[in-house]
This record gives C-alpha cells, sequence and structure tokens, in this order.
C-alpha cells in the first residue's frame, strides 16, 4: 500500500493530461458550439479552422525568432497567437460573406450548410497543406518545464516522478481566462446579451431591432478566435499536424453534443467529460494500481481498457450513448 | 438520356483522350480505372444521400470494409497462426455479439429506471472484461507467429473475385448495426456519428494486427479472374510476338492489356448496377423513397415506416461501397489502412455525387468520372504547371516548396468546385429527373 | 374627426399566390382598444401581420399618425413606435425576464430604468421572478414577460397577437385587466383574439373578419349588442 506515490502517479499520467487535452476541447467545443446557436449547423470546416489558425501562429512565431523577438521563458507562440487570430477571423468572415450568407438568405436546411461547410474545409485543409505542408511541427519554446520529475522527486523522496510543463499550466490558464472573458461578454454585456437573444429566437431578435449580420460576424469572430486559441495551445502542448486536427473533430463534437449542442456551459463540461474518459479509458493503470495493492497482488497485465488508438471510440461512444438516452445533452441544448 | 447528357459525357471522354494523346495512355487508363470505382462508390452514396437524404460521412469505412474482405477471403492462409489461436478467436468474437444480443435484449424488456440501467452497466461492464479475457490470449499467440511476415489468422485463399460479394456483405452488416444506433438521429448527428464509426473502423484495421496485419500492410492479393499478370504476359513468346506485330513493346501492350480487362470487368459490374438502381429507383420502392426524402411528416402520416426505409437504403447503398472497396483493394493487390484518408474516401465521394447530381445515378457515374480525372491529374499536372507559374521566380525554398505543395491544390480545386457547383447549379450537372 | 392614429387602409394581400385579406381595413384610435375578431381561418392575424408589415401588400396602405409606413420593414416601424407581440414564441425562454426586457429596449440608446421600472408596477410578479429564466414561468408570466417586453420600446400602440391563447380564465381577465391599464396610459391596443365576448367587452372598436374582410365594425357594445354578430359568433 502506497497511497503517495499511486496518488502521484495519478495525477501525472492522467489528471494533469487530462486537465490540458479537457481545457484544448473545451475551448473547441465552445467554437462549435457557439457557431450551432448562433448559425444552427455543425460546422465540419471547424478542425480544418484550428489547422490553419494555428499555421499562422506557427509561421508568425518563425518570423518573430527570425529577428530575434522571442518570448522569453514563455512560448512565443503566444506572442504571435492574436496575429493569428486576425488573419483566421479575416479568411472565416470572407468565407461568411462569399459562401454562407447566401444559404442563410435562402434560409437552406442545415444539412446543406453543413455539406457547404465540408466546401470550405476542403480549401481550408488544402490552403493549409499548401503553405506549410502536412508534415508535424513543433514551435514551443521557452521554458519547457516547470516541474521536472527528478526535481519532484528528490523534493519529495517519493519513486513516482510529478512533472508539469510550461504549456500545460499555460494551457489551463489560458483557457480559463477565455471562459471566463467568454462569460461575461455573453452574461453581462449588450452585446452578448443580444447575441444570446438571437440564438435563443431568431424572429423575436429580429423585431428587437438586433441586427442578423452583425451577430453573425461577431459569432465567426469569437468562434473563430476559440478554435485558433485552442489548436495553438494543443500544438503548443503536443504537437501540431493539420490531419490531427481535422481529427480533433469527432472529440470536440462529441463534447459540445454531450454538453448540448448551443449550451457554451455544456461544452466547456463535456470538452472534460470526453477528455478524462479518454484518459480513463487508454491509461494503463497497472502502475497506479500496484502501489495500492500488496506485492503478491500486483497485476500482470496492463489494465488499460483500450489501447490509445481507440480514443475515439471512447468519444463516439459517450456521444452516441447521449443522443440515445438524452439527445439535447446535459444542459439542455437544441 | 437526352442529348444534354450525352454531351456531357463526351466532354468527359474527350477529357481522358486528352490525359490519353498529351501525357500518356497508361496514365488515362489507370485514372480512368479508378474513376469508374469512384462512380461505383458515388453511386452507392447517391442511394443514400440522393434517394433517401441521409448524409453519412462513413463513406470511408465501408470502403475499407471491403478492402478487408478481399485480405480475409482470398488472403494467403496462414495455417500456424490460425491454429495457433483461431478458435478461440471465434469464440470470443460469439461472445462478443452474444453479449450484446443479451444487452439489446435486456434493454427492451427491462423497465426504464435504475435498475435497466444498472444492470446495463454490470452486464456490459463484466461482459467486456471477461471478452477481453478469452481474446487476448488468442491475439498473443496469432501475434506471436512470425510477425515480420504474417503474425495473423490469414485468408481463405479463395479466388478474389469471391471476395468481392463479401466485402459487400460486410459493409451492409456494419451498416445495419450503424443504422439501428444511428439512424433516426437529427441529420446532423448522424454525419458526426458516421464520421466517428468510420474511424473507429479504421482503427480497427490499423491497430489489430491479427486481422490483417495493421499498418504492416498486407500484400500479393491474388487478382481478380480474368486479369493477368504483367510479367506472365512477358514471358509468353506469342504475346511478345503478337505485341511486337501491332508495335508494341511487350512491356507496354502488357500494362495496357492488363488495365484494359481491369476496365471491362469493373465497367461491366457498374452497368449491371446502374442497371438495377435504375429499375429501383423508378420502382414504387424508389418513388416511395423520394417521397419520404422529400417530405417525412407526411410520408410517416401516410403509415410509412420511415426508418425502416432509410435502413434498408442505408444498408444497400453501403454495400454498394463496400464492393466497390473490395473490387479497389483486389485490384491493387493489398492493403494499405493508411491509405484510407476521409478526404479522399468520404468527402471526394460526396463532391462526386453532388457535382453529378444527387438523386440522379448517371450523375453519380459522371461525377465520379470527372472528378477522379481532376483528382489525379492535379495531383499529376498539378506540380508541371507550378513549375511553369514558377520559373520567373529565382530557384530557392520558397520555389521548391511551391513544386513540392502543388498536389495538395487538388484539395482546393475540389472544394471550390463543390462550393461552385452549390451555389450556381445545386442539383448537380445531371439534375434528377 | 381626423384619421385614426393607426390605420391599416383597404389592405389586399397575402403570403403567396393567392391573398388572404380582401380590401379589408383596420384601425385604432390614440389610446383606446380595437380588437380583431372572427372565426378561425378568418384572417386575423394576417390583418394584424399586415398592419405590422410582415407580409406585402397588393393594395391598400398603412398610416402611422398621418405617415405612410407601407413600405417599412417590421424592424423599421418598431423604430417609429409599434409594438409588436406575436402569439407564439414571444419571449426568449432561456434568458432571465430581467434579460427579456432589456432586449426588448434594444433600440433605445438612452435610460431604460424608468421603463423596466414601469413595466414592473405593471406586471409586480415580474419584478419578483426578474432572474428567473422566462421558459421557467407559467403560461400568464410568459405573456406578461411577451407584452413587457413589446413595451420596452415605450411603443405609441401595441399589437397583440391572441394574448391569451391557452391560459386558465382566470389569467386570461387578469391579462385584459392590464392590457386595459396600459391603454390608460395612452397607448393603442391593437388586438386579436378568439375569446371575442371577453375581448369585445373592453373594446373600444371591434373588427369582425370573415375570409379575409371586414364583415361587422363597430363599438365593442354594438358588436355585443348586434343579434347577427351574437348569433354567428359569440355561440348566440
Amino acid at each position: 500500500m502506497d497511497i503517495l506515490n499511486a496518488l502521484v502517479a495519478f495525477l501525472n499520467f492522467v489528471f494533469i493530461p487530462g486537465l490540458a487535452y479537457g481545457s484544448q476541447l473545451a475551448l473547441g467545443a465552445l467554437a462549435l458550439t457557439l457557431v450551432y446557436a448562433v448559425l444552427r449547423f455543425s460546422n465540419f470546416a471547424h478542425g480544418d479552422t484550428m489547422a490553419f489558425g494555428t499555421m499562422w501562429v506557427i509561421l508568425i512565431t518563425w518570423l518573430l525568432q527570425s529577428v530575434g523577438i522571442t518570448g522569453g521563458v514563455l512560448p512565443t507562440g503566444l506572442i504571435a497567437l492574436p496575429f493569428g487570430i486576425a488573419i483566421t477571423a479575416a479568411f472565416v468572415l470572407a468565407t461568411d460573406r462569399v459562401v454562407y450568407r447566401f444559404y442563410r438568405t435562402q434560409k437552406a436546411a442545415p444539412i446543406i450548410l453543413v455539406i457547404v461547410s465540408t466546401g470550405i474545409m476542403f480549401v481550408m485543409n488544402g490552403l493549409t497543406r499548401v503553405i506549410i505542408g502536412p508534415a508535424e511541427q513543433n514551435f514551443a519554446d521557452g521554458a519547457r518545464m516547470i516541474l521536472a520529475p527528478n526535481d519532484f522527486k528528490e523534493w519529495s523522496g517519493l519513486a513516482e516522478g510529478l512533472a508539469l510543463k510550461q504549456t500545460t499550466l499555460i494551457t489551463v490558464i489560458v483557457a480559463a481566462i477565455c471562459v471566463a472573458a467568454l462569460f461575461w461578454f455573453l452574461q453581462r454585456t449588450r452585446t452578448g446579451k443580444s447575441m444570446r437573444a438571437y440564438s435563443d429566437n431568431e424572429d423575436l431578435a429580429l423585431l428587437s431591432g438586433i441586427n442578423p449580420e452583425r451577430m453573425v460576424a461577431i459569432t465567426w469572430i469569437i468562434a473563430t478566435a476559440l478554435a485558433v486559441i485552442a489548436g495553438t495551445l494543443y500544438g503548443l502542448d503536443k504537437s501540431y499536424r493539420p490531419f490531427i486536427y481535422f481529427q480533433l473533430l469527432l472529440p470536440m463534437a462529441a463534447a459540445a453534443v454531450v454538453g448540448g449542442l448551443g449550451s457554451p456551459l455544456g461544452a466547456i463540461a463535456g470538452g472534460f467529460i470526453i477528455a478524462f474518459s479518454e484518459v480513463f479509458v487508454t491509461y494503463a493503470w497497472k502502475k497506479v494500481v500496484t502501489y495500492l495493492v500488496s506485492a503478491d497482488m500486483a497485476p500482470e497485465g496492463l489494465l488499460q481498457l483500450l489501447s490509445t488508438d481507440y480514443k475515439f471510440a471512447v468519444s463516439f461512444t459517450i456521444l452516441i450513448l447521449v443522443l440515445l438516452v438524452m439527445p439535447t445533452g446535459i444542459f439542455k441544448g437544441k | 438520356m437526352n442529348n444534354r447528357n450525352l454531351l456531357m459525357f463526351a466532354g468527359v471522354a474527350l477529357l481522358f483522350v486528352a490525359t490519353g494523346v498529351f501525357q500518356s495512355w497508361n496514365l488515362s487508363l489507370q485514372i480512368l480505372i479508378i474513376g469508374v470505382l469512384s462512380s461505383i462508390m458515388a453511386l452507392g452514396v447517391n442511394m443514400q444521400w440522393g434517394y433517401a437524404g441521409l448524409f453519412s460521412t462513413g463513406i470511408m469505412g465501408s470502403v475499407a470494409l471491403g478492402g478487408l474482405a478481399v485480405v480475409l477471403v482470398s488472403g494467403n492462409p496462414v495455417p500456424e497462426g490460425w491454429a495457433a489461436g483461431g478458435p478461440r478467436l471465434l469464440v470470443s468474437l460469439g461472445f462478443g455479439v452474444l453479449l450484446i444480443a443479451a444487452a439489446v435484449y435486456l434493454y427492451n424488456r427491462m423497465a426504464v429506471g435504475t435498475a435497466r440501467r444498472t444492470a446495463m452497466i454490470l452486464l456490459l461492464g463484466a461482459g467486456f472484461f471477461a471478452y477481453r479475457a478469452i481474446l487476448d490470449p488468442a491475439v498473443t499467440a496469432i501475434e506471436a507467429f512470425n510477425p515480420a511476415t504474417a503474425g495473423n489468422i490469414g485468408g481463405l485463399g479463395l479466388p478474389s473475385l469471391l471476395s468481392w460479394p463479401v466485402g459487400a456483405l460486410f459493409a451492409g452488416l456494419a451498416a445495419w448495426v450503424i443504422g439501428k444506433v444511428a439512424l433516426g438521429l437529427r441529420s446532423d448527428y448522424l454525419a458526426i456519428a458516421t464520421l466517428g464509426i468510420a474511424e473507429i473502423i479504421l482503427a480497427v484495421m490499423k491497430n489489430e494486427d491479427w486481422l490483417a496485419r495493421g499498418v504492416k500492410n498486407i500484400i500479393d492479393l491474388p487478382r481478380p479472374w480474368p486479369v493477368p499478370y504483367e510479367v506472365d504476359l512477358q514471358a509468353d513468346p506469342t504475346f511478345v510476338a503478337q505485341a511486337a506485330n501491332w508495335g508494341f513493346t511487350s512491356i507496354e501492350a502488357s500494362t495496357i492489356l492488363v488495365k484494359l480487362l481491369y476496365l471491362v470487368v469493373f465497367s461491366a459490374v457498374l452497368l449491371v448496377l446502374i442497371y438495377f438502381s435504375e429499375r429501383a429507383l423508378n420502382s414504387p420502392w424508389g418513388r416511395m423513397m423520394r417521397a419520404i426524402r422529400d417530405n417525412e411528416v407526411s410520408s410517416a402520416a401516410m403509415g410509412k415506416n420511415i426508418k425502416s426505409r432509410h435502413l434498408q437504403v442505408f444498408i444497400i447503398g453501403s454495400a454498394v461501397v463496400g464492393l466497390a472497396g473490395a473490387m479497389l483493394t483486389s485490384m491493387e493487390g493489398q492493403l494499405t489502412p493508411s491509405n484510407y484518408t476521409p478526404l479522399r474516401f468520404t468527402f471526394l465521394i460526396w463532391v462526386m455525387v453532388i457535382v453529378g447530381g444527387s438523386g440522379n445515378n448517371w450523375g453519380a457515374v459522371l461525377g465520379g468520372l470527372l472528378l477522379g480525372w481532376l483528382w489525379l491529374i492535379v495531383e499529376n499536372a498539378g506540380p508541371v504547371a507550378m513549375g511553369y507559374l514558377t520559373m520567373p521566380l529565382p530557384d530557392g525554398v520558397l520555389k521548391a516548396h511551391l513544386i513540392e505543395a502543388a498536389p495538395h491544390l487538388r484539395l482546393i480545386t475540389l472544394g471550390a468546385v463543390l462550393l461552385l457547383v452549390l451555389r450556381f447549379s445545386p442539383k448537380g450537372l445531371l439534375p434528377e429527373k | 374627426m381626423g384619421e385614426p392614429f393607426l390605420i391599416g387602409d383597404a389592405m389586399t394581400g397575402g403570403y403567396g399566390a393567392s391573398d388572404i385579406l380582401h380590401d379589408c381595413t383596420i384601425a385604432v384610435e390614440r389610446g383606446e382598444i380595437a380588437v380583431i375578431v372572427g372565426p378561425n381561418g378568418a384572417g386575423k392575424s394576417t390583418a394584424m401581420k399586415a398592419v405590422f408589415g410582415m407580409l406585402s401588400l397588393r393594395g391598400g396602405a398603412v398610416r402611422l399618425n398621418g405617415e405612410d409606413i407601407t413600405k417599412l420593414s417590421p424592424q423599421a416601424r418598431v423604430r417609429k413606435g409599434m409594438g409588436f407581440v406575436p402569439q407564439t414564441s414571444n419571449i426568449f425562454t432561456t434568458m432571465t425576464v430581467e434579460e427579456n426586457l432589456e432586449m426588448g429596449a434594444f433600440i433605445r440608446t438612452d435610460e431604460v430604468a424608468d421603463t423596466m421600472a414601469q413595466v414592473y408596477d405593471l406586471f409586480p410578479i415580474l419584478k419578483r421572478k426578474r432572474h428567473q429564466a422566462a421558459g421557467e414561468l407559467s403560461g400568464g408570466q410568459r405573456q406578461q414577460v411577451a407584452v413587457g417586453r413589446a413595451l420596452m420600446t415605450q411603443p405609441q400602440v401595441l399589437m397583440l397577437d391572441e394574448p391569451t391563447a391557452g391560459v386558465s380564465p382566470i389569467v386570461m381577465d387578469e391579462l385584459f385587466d392590464r392590457i386595459i391599464e396600459v391603454a390608460r396610459t395612452g397607448i393603442s391596443i391593437l388586438m386579436v383574439e378568439q375569446n371575442a365576448r371577453q375581448a369585445l367587452e373592453i373594446a373600444d372598436k371591434g373588427y369582425v373578419l370573415v375570409q379575409g374582410a371586414n364583415r361587422f365594425t363597430g363599438t365593442g357594445a354594438e358588436l355585443l349588442a348586434n343579434p347577427d354578430v351574437r348569433r354567428s359568433f359569440l355561440g348566440g
């Protein structure tokens, strides 16, 4: 019985990774859910918007580094982030003007908008591959570790190390700031309230004099900002690969649906539910259990429910269960 | 078919002729064969979307299952691997099926409430561990045998043609399960769910080495009758003499002959499928399908069982895609799971259907051929064109990068084509009648 | 006597190719209550929506305070001083009562606290529930929110499409009392009602529509006294 070591192993391999991944998913799911709430369709180009935006952040990071500007101990990517958001938001607003607006005035069926968004997905995916290529990129610089496993071992005298990457901490802090800012905006500002009103009841919002085009534009800007932030945090914390970002669409969509599509609070809860489920199911619990039971009872196998390659199965299963059991999600979306 | 349609097909034919004249006939044929296969897939998707209005983004999964069928039916047997764990594997899979059947049975029998929820969690939780306890030793045993070249259960070694209907069967079975769960969900939920299922099917194929060696790939799958191997032809004196007679080298002649044979076989399958889909579309069944698609509410009010109709067409459409997937793998002679990407095997097929004309079988064929051509030609011609475009640039990183990136231009091209068609000709090139 | 404050004059039009309204006239004087009644499918709501600009007219005109507003969009009419309470989906269900009122005042740039206080005075229950989501309220309270929301623009005329649909008789009486109170503050009321008798009892002016045309017009009392109206539309 070695509860302390078990706890440290749990924190190190399950809790901290789950927290970081959950924050990234939550931001991505928030963007998806906002677009759904206001524009009323599931945006299939969402993953590629993340990839596209993060690409600009990477390119600007390189540019800054080449002229000698860095973030010091912090990743340079954080300085590049606002520029990446601006470029991507401009692009997304242009796609809205050229593509989506036409279908909006036509009051096209949501499924048509979904198909249209796959067209945008192709274009953004292609642009990303042409500009930066499909290969993996690492752009995290600055201090790597806030807490190194060996330092922790020396300090605590435990056998298990506890690592805290700087990018993990940044992820959680930035995500918390974004969520707080978004909720302040939605709950306290006139524009935010009018956005909620528009999402709640479009016709009545029109009657009240709310300008729909303005709502749509603001939604795209906020959603794009969240997507690029989520993408940059994911890229800093793990690594950047356009295809992985496309695949993130599934867990993010699952998170948004689990929480209730259209509900910002739900998207955040959903993000953490999906992330922790994935980590729980794909983590090999052998180490933690070995600390907890007596030596002769130590498990032989890895105690891994599913190999990490099946993490998509986790978000998918949760998605299907929620859709079948409570289709409006935890926070009663639409 | 009216004149406009014939003109469209003539236009596409011209593209292939031009490719043959200006590039090479081998390339043109190659693209045409892929185009025909894509047309079959598009036909299957058209059944789901065009007839019934179901938006599934899991097409890649059906294609991959078709490919898997080829490996299991006509791949080389691995008797040692099978003996090591095959029977136990079957037991575990049978147990898994029974477990799910029991869960479904219980779910339907028990009253809604905590008792049912607890029973489900206990049954499925305990069942999962029991299943893994049976399965895992079998997998370890199979994968232990000669992992460098085998490590899988092997195939049955049967002729490749037989694997095609099995591919359709696999995809159809999967579609049945998926449809039972996901049909009836709102359209965008169905899209997300099917996208997930396709990723899971692919994850299984990449990671379950015992099944088809995962990312280590299976090679040397036999060719379907009656397509011969080029090396055999080149070793055949009468063929070499005949080729020389016509003024070809034996290499040229053999590669072209093989491609022509593939083209004939695949086209025959395509035509048979079109024949049956046209008949189905114009039958009472087809009219009912379209009635349901155009107005679900009133069709339901008229007593039509929408869910079971949807399930039916979802299964048939997926089976057609699975058939094409099997044909593709048996032509390529190898199964490479990492080649299955959603852009190529889900969304490209979608673009084909929409550009060709949703609800029109010939439209799906036209879209398949046209975009199949566009997809491969932009890949091939993109770098060339970029080479010309970047001529004035000095040699350097930028120029090299642009030329290297040029194949990806096809994604932008396709996205643009899809958006333009949706915007200006939403019914596609050959609109539904 | 000059022209009424708001008049939809000889309106002809409909949603599609066929007309629903035929030469239909609806008007309301300043500070008075006008009620549109009639059988199902008579075009009552359509007439009101036509006055509010939610369908395009092929003939006739709408004038507010003498100004021709026929070509204005509903949003523009809100800015001109018209408030509209739709029959259904007339509140923001996920937002609090207070937020509903704030959204009602969206087009105003001045201070809205006084108006909100007036609405709370009119509907005291709303003040107590002001931080509650409007969707959680009872049917009658939701209608109060809907009316309150429309009052936030300080309209000169308030248009209500079947405000008492689906509420209990007691709640209906209370709503009517409130509507009379609103009219006393000088706001004109134009209202479509299913409950013809009760509505005509509080009406200064009543319009009985049949098949999109005026059948009977008079003061509420006149119509209630008219034997034809009684027999055909008030159930004897």
